[in-house]
Order: structure tokens, then C-alpha cells, then sequence
């Protein structure tokens, strides 16, 4: 199995901010495993997690995320991360 | 106080400064247009919102200010896609503000509705759709902001008509948005950096268009003269030292020359600057200066390391960077490296067939440039006509080339010509063309004559897509499909019908005098030059090949 590796990123709150992520990686058809998404801050930021395969392109992936006007902080979490443990329960 | 959304707009744009804004109304920008017919701000109407965009980009291009357009919802929002995806690959600051259906109703498929929002993620460094009539007070600054900062690019800003009619009490108006401070240098980059320049006998400057939007050309001169560095440019980078300048080697890639390329493929030490490795500048990229190491320097920390791994990189305002590189240099003359790119000049040189006959392709451009003189602003569309101009014109100075690099847009050239002139009313507005990429957006032929704008249109004929038909001689078993047209169309007529002055040197006994005479006459006009169908433009690096396998363009064959 490929290795995996957990994106955090801290985001401005409002409907766009997850097309323009997700946009990111789909025109470059790298694929997104697993996404967790809650409000933080009374519900003005978010928090997103992105579980994501660590290919070549990750760390381009990650200043192009970086770059977005709406990503107020980028994370990695290279040895995975509890919120994915807890989803993967609900999964099987 | 207590104003409109679309009044709060207006007077936020004049805030900025900003002075023109080309555009269209239709039913969901008209609260816009209405507040815009109060302002001061000069309104120009197109024929096409595509052509907005690219009079948007001419201004923005020439004055390095952001430039707005507008556009209604629907066609009026997609008609504009390609003009700000152009924007974006070349990163040009401009705004376009969009009408969208009232708020309740998007989502419902209304008339003229369509998702700008959703269409324009990709094609833009940030985009908004404005939900309130607050939001406008720190969107319409941010869009300014955002669009000048760091690497500069396009912002859409969707504003529902609801939105624009809707009215907001507030007490103060937020301060104009500009560009922000770059990245903080770090030092040991910079002398790292230094250091291997000390130490390369074969460096060369490689100069992009971040040169010229960061404003610091005269600090890439200082440095190639203080170390006696050769410098290439990328089609984006035109115009940021003089073409006869000793140390100037020209255009690199593709269409570059053989010279030029030669060199690259000897240097040892390749000072990239303000560029991205483009696939056109590169060609195959394991063949791009194989024996070099590599320094980049850019403002946008994700085109460090993306084609070519840099053995040193500078993040930050190249502008800062390369001020700071200029002391931390010595002093060089590097005598052998210099007679070697002069032999390499001198043997391989660029090829301009027939340059002293101004019905040829080359040589109408030269004749033009000579009458157009120093401080003429040149602009093309793309295709044959767009690479010997970048080939073969004498730039003089930074901000004078507009051209459609990234996108590579057929269709650019007369609007951007139109916006370049509208910036710059004083200045001598050249517009080179194809009969391929003019009729993509002839329709602003009739924006041209209507604002009597200085634009000096030369349209090179051979009724063809000229670069297509390259490729397909040269790639494609001379197998010519779908790249002549089956007739011609009178273009000289088509100018008169817009109200255009034509000139066709194809009936002059004396066309060198009749160009002087087209040139010479106030506002617009077209200058139509038949050419063969059969004259490729050399050299070609074939797509996919390194720069060393260049085809065409030799001396003594």
C-alpha cells in the first residue's frame, strides 16, 4: 500500500473554500482518500484534514494549497492522524 | 453615510484610482452601470466581454496597475473566461466584476444564470461571490490587494443584483487595497547564491516576465554587467534589456536562436529569475543546460523546485533579490566565456530572411519598428507573426511588449492594443497580427475607431493558420488539413466597413512609403501585408526535443 499522509489545514469558513481545495487536486487528478472537515472559532474558520497518498507531487501540492487566499495554516501529519483512526471505525 | 451596493462599488474603484473600465451591461449589472454613468471613471463598451478582458490586460500590461473590467451574468460572465485564465497564466493584475441573478435565485437555473464562481476557481489567483452588501467593503480593497501581491493575477468578483441594490449605513470607507511587502530575503540564500555565481566560469541569466512585474529590470542589467554575465529572455521577459546590448542573447526556446540556445546548453551556472520553466522555453527538460547548475529566484514559492530542481533558491521580490545578489557579487569580466558566446553569435546567428523588403514577413516588422521609433509599445497576437516579432523586433525597454505568453490566446492582440493605447495615449501603439487571430476578435474593430485610439494594426495574410501548417509541414507528412482557408476575406474592405482607414501593401508600387504614410496619420488604422502560406518561422525546437535539436534557421545553407 502506498504511504499515507495527513494534510491539517486551517480555513477561512464560507461555502467556496472547499471547491478551491478540492479543485487543486483534482486538476492535477491527484486523489483525496479522506476528508474531515469542523467549524472552529464560533464557526468564522474550519479545520480540514485531507488524507492523501504522499507521491512525488505532494509537496508541490502542499505550497499550491498553501497559496490560496482562504488557507490560513498548513499542517502534515506524516504518521496519520486520530481522525481518520475514529471515521475508519464507521467504515469497516 | 447610507449608498448602494453598486454606488459602494463605483466609489470604492475610484478610490483605487482606477480611471477606465471597459465593459458590457446587461439585466444583472445594470444597478452597477447605473452608479458607473454618476463616477468619473471613463466607461468603454465593447463589442465582445472577451475583448473587455484583453483592454483590461493592455492597460494592466503597460501600466503595471491593476485594470477592471465588467461583465453581465450568464454570457456575459463565460465570455469572459478566457481573457482571465490569459491573465492568470501570465500573471496580469486585473479585476473582472460580474452581475449574477439576485441571491434567492441562484441555484434555480434563472435567466441568463450561470455559476462564475464555480467556472472561474481555476482560471484565477482568488475569486469572490458577494453575499452581502457589507462583504463589499473589505472584498472590493482585498481584490486589489490580492491581485498586485506577491505573484500578481486575476480576481473575479461575482456580486448578485441584490446585492448591488441593496443599501448599507456604514461611517467609513476602508483604506484602497495595494501591494503588500514580499516574503522576507534570507541571507544565507542570497550569499549561497552569490557564491556559486563568484565561482561559475559559464553563468547565464535566464529573465522572465517576474523581472518586469516586479519592476527591477535595471537591477538584472546592474548585475549582468557587474559579472559579466550573458542574459536569454523568455517570450515574457522581451523588453527588459535593450536587443543590442552586448551582453543580450535574446529569446531563448522554442523559436529562439541558435545562438542563444547553443550557449544555454554550454553554461554552467543557469541564474533563472523570474521564470517558470515553461515547456516552450525549456523543451525537454532533462536536455535544458544539461551541464549547469541551477539558481531560482521567484516571489511564488511554488514554481521553486517544480520543473527543474534549483541547487540553490531564492524565495522573495526578485526586485529584493537581485539588489541584493548586485553587492554581494564581485566584480567579473570572465573574458573567455564572453568570446565564447560571441563565437557562438557569430556562427550560429538569427536567421532574418529578406529583412530589408517590408512585404516580407521579417521585414514589415522591421520597416515598422524603424518608422514607430523607441518608445512604441508593441503588441501581437499569437502564432507566426507573434514569434518573429519576438524574434526579430529591437525592444528597448521593459513594459513595451504585450503578448499573450502563457495561454498563448489567438485573439489577444487587438483589444490588448486597444487598453495598451487607452493607458498610454501618447505612445504609438503597434499591433501585429495574423489573419488567423485577428478574426477571433474583430468585433472590437468598431471599440478601436469608436475611442480613435492610436493603434497601428499590421496584418500579415496568408490566409492560413500559419503555425498549425508549420506543423503540420514539418511533423505531419506535409498532410495540410484544416489550417487553409478555403477563401479569403477582404480585410481591407472589413476595416473600411468599421470605420478603420486600410492601407494594402500588397497593391503598392512603393509599400515602404505607403507604410510611412499609413503610420504617419492620427488613430487607428490597418495595414494589410499578403504573404505565403510557405514561409515557416525558424529556428523550431520540435515539441517534445531538447533545445539542441533545433530544425531550421542556419547560416550558409
Amino acid at each position: 500500500m502506498c504511504k499515507q499522509t495527513v494534510i491539517e489545514l486551517t480555513v477561512n469558513n464560507h461555502p467556496g473554500v472547499m471547491s478551491h481545495i478540492c479543485g487543486l487536486f483534482a486538476r492535477r487528478a491527484y486523489n483525496v482518500e479522506g476528508i474531515a472537515c469542523m467549524p472552529v472559532n464560533g464557526g468564522g474558520r474550519s479545520m480540514i484534514w485531507l488524507l492523501v497518498n504522499a507521491d512525488q507531487r505532494l509537496d508541490q501540492m502542499i505550497k499550491q494549497v498553501d497559496k490560496l487566499e482562504d488557507v490560513l495554516a498548513v499542517g502534515r501529519h506524516d504518521s496519520g492522524h486520530e481522525v481518520f483512526d475514529k471515521m475508519a471505525e464507521f467504515v469497516g | 453615510m447610507k449608498l448602494s451596493g453598486a454606488e459602494i462599488i463605483i466609489k470604492l474603484l475610484e478610490r483605487q484610482g482606477v480611471e477606465t473600465i471597459a465593459g458590457i451591461p446587461g439585466g444583472a449589472n445594470l444597478p452597477l452601470y447605473d452608479a458607473l454613468s454618476h463616477s468619473s471613471i471613463r466607461h468603454i463598451l465593447t463589442r465582445h466581454e472577451q475583448g473587455a478582458g484583453f483592454i483590461a490586460q493592455g492597460m494592466a500590461r503597460v501600466s503595471g496597475q491593476p485594470a477592471v473590467f465588467f461583465a453581465t451574468s450568464g454570457p456575459g460572465a463565460t465570455n469572459t473566461l478566457t481573457a482571465i485564465a490569459d491573465a492568470k497564466l501570465d500573471s496580469i493584475p486585473i479585476i473582472c466584476i460580474t452581475g449574477q441573478v439576485p441571491l434567492a435565485m441562484i441555484g434555480t437555473d434563472a435567466f441568463q444564470e450561470v455559476d462564475t464562481y464555480g467556472l472561474s476557481v481555476p482560471i484565477t489567483k482568488h475569486n469572490y461571490l458577494v453575499r452581502s452588501v457589507d462583504e463589499l467593503l473589505h472584498v472590493i480593497p482585498d481584490a486589489f490587494r490580492i491581485a498586485v501581491s506577491g505573484r500578481p493575477g486575476p480576481v473575479v468578483i461575482d456580486v448578485p443584483k441584490d446585492v448591488q441594490t441593496a443599501m448599507l449605513d456604514f461611517e467609513a470607507w476602508p483604506e484602497p487595497g495595494g501591494r503588500t511587502a514580499g516574503p522576507e530575503l534570507m541571507a544565507p540564500e542570497l550569499s549561497h547564491a552569490a557564491r556559486m555565481i563568484d565561482e561559475a566560469e559559464r553563468p547565464i541569466l535566464y529573465l522572465g516576465g517576474g523581472v518586469i512585474q516586479s519592476g527591477s529590470s535595471e537591477q538584472a542589467l546592474a548585475l549582468a554587467e557587474r559579472a559579466s554575465i550573458p542574459c536569454a529572455f523568455t517570450l515574457m521577459g522581451l523588453g527588459i534589456m535593450p536587443m543590442d546590448h552586448p551582453l543580450c542573447m535574446g529569446m531563448l526556446g522554442m523559436h529562439g536562436a541558435r545562438h542563444t540556445n547553443l550557449a544555454l546548453e554550454r553554461c554552467d551556472l543557469l541564474i533563472a529569475v523570474g521564470v517558470r520553466f515553461d515547456d516552450r522555453a525549456t523543451g525537454k527538460v532533462p536536455g535544458f543546460c544539461p551541464n549547469a547548475r541551477v539558481i531560482h529566484m521567484d516571489i511564488d514559492p511554488s514554481e521553486l523546485d517544480k520543473i527543474k530542481n534549483a541547487h540553490a533558491s531564492v524565495t522573495g521580490d526578485v526586485a529584493d533579490s537581485l539588489k541584493g545578489l548586485f553587492s554581494l557579487v564581485e566584480r567579473a569580466d570572465r573574458g573567455a566565456w564572453l568570446d565564447e558566446v560571441a563565437a557562438l553569435k557569430r556562427d550560429h546567428p538569427m536567421i532574418i530572411p529578406n529583412g530589408d523588403d517590408p512585404c516580407s514577413p521579417y521585414g514589415i516588422i522591421l520597416r515598422a519598428a524603424e518608422l514607430a521609433g523607441e518608445d512604441a509599445i508593441v503588441c501581437t497576437d499569437v502564432g507566426q507573426h507573434q514569434m518573429r516579432t519576438a524574434q526579430a523586433y529591437p525592444f528597448s525597454h521593459p513594459r513595451q511588449w504585450l503578448t499573450s505568453g502563457g495561454l498563448g490566446t489567438m485573439g489577444f492582440g487587438m483589444p490588448a492594443a486597444i487598453g495598451a493605447a487607452l493607458a498610454a495615449p501618447d505612445r504609438m501603439v503597434l499591433c501585429f497580427t495574423g489573419d488567423g487571430s485577428i478574426m477571433m476578435n474583430i468585433q472590437d474593430l468598431a471599440t478601436a475607431m469608436e475611442h480613435d485610439v492610436n493603434v497601428k494594426i499590421i496584418l500579415t495574410n496568408n490566409n492560413a493558420l500559419g503555425l498549425v501548417r508549420q506543423q503540420q509541414d514539418l511533423f505531419y507528412g506535409k498532410r495540410y488539413f484544416a489550417s487553409d482557408y478555403a477563401r479569403r476575406v477582404d480585410f481591407v474592405k472589413i476595416a473600411e466597413g468599421f470605420g478603420i482607414r486600410a492601407w494594402d501593401l500588397g497593391t503598392s508600387g512603393d509599400p515602404g512609403a505607403m507604410l510611412a504614410e499609413a503610420m504617419a496619420q492620427p488613430g487607428p488604422c490597418l495595414i494589410h501585408v499578403p504573404i505565403s502560406p510557405d514561409e515557416p518561422v525558424y529556428p523550431m525546437v520540435p515539441p517534445g526535443a531538447a533545445n539542441s535539436e533545433m530544425i531550421g534557421g542556419e547560416a550558409n545553407v
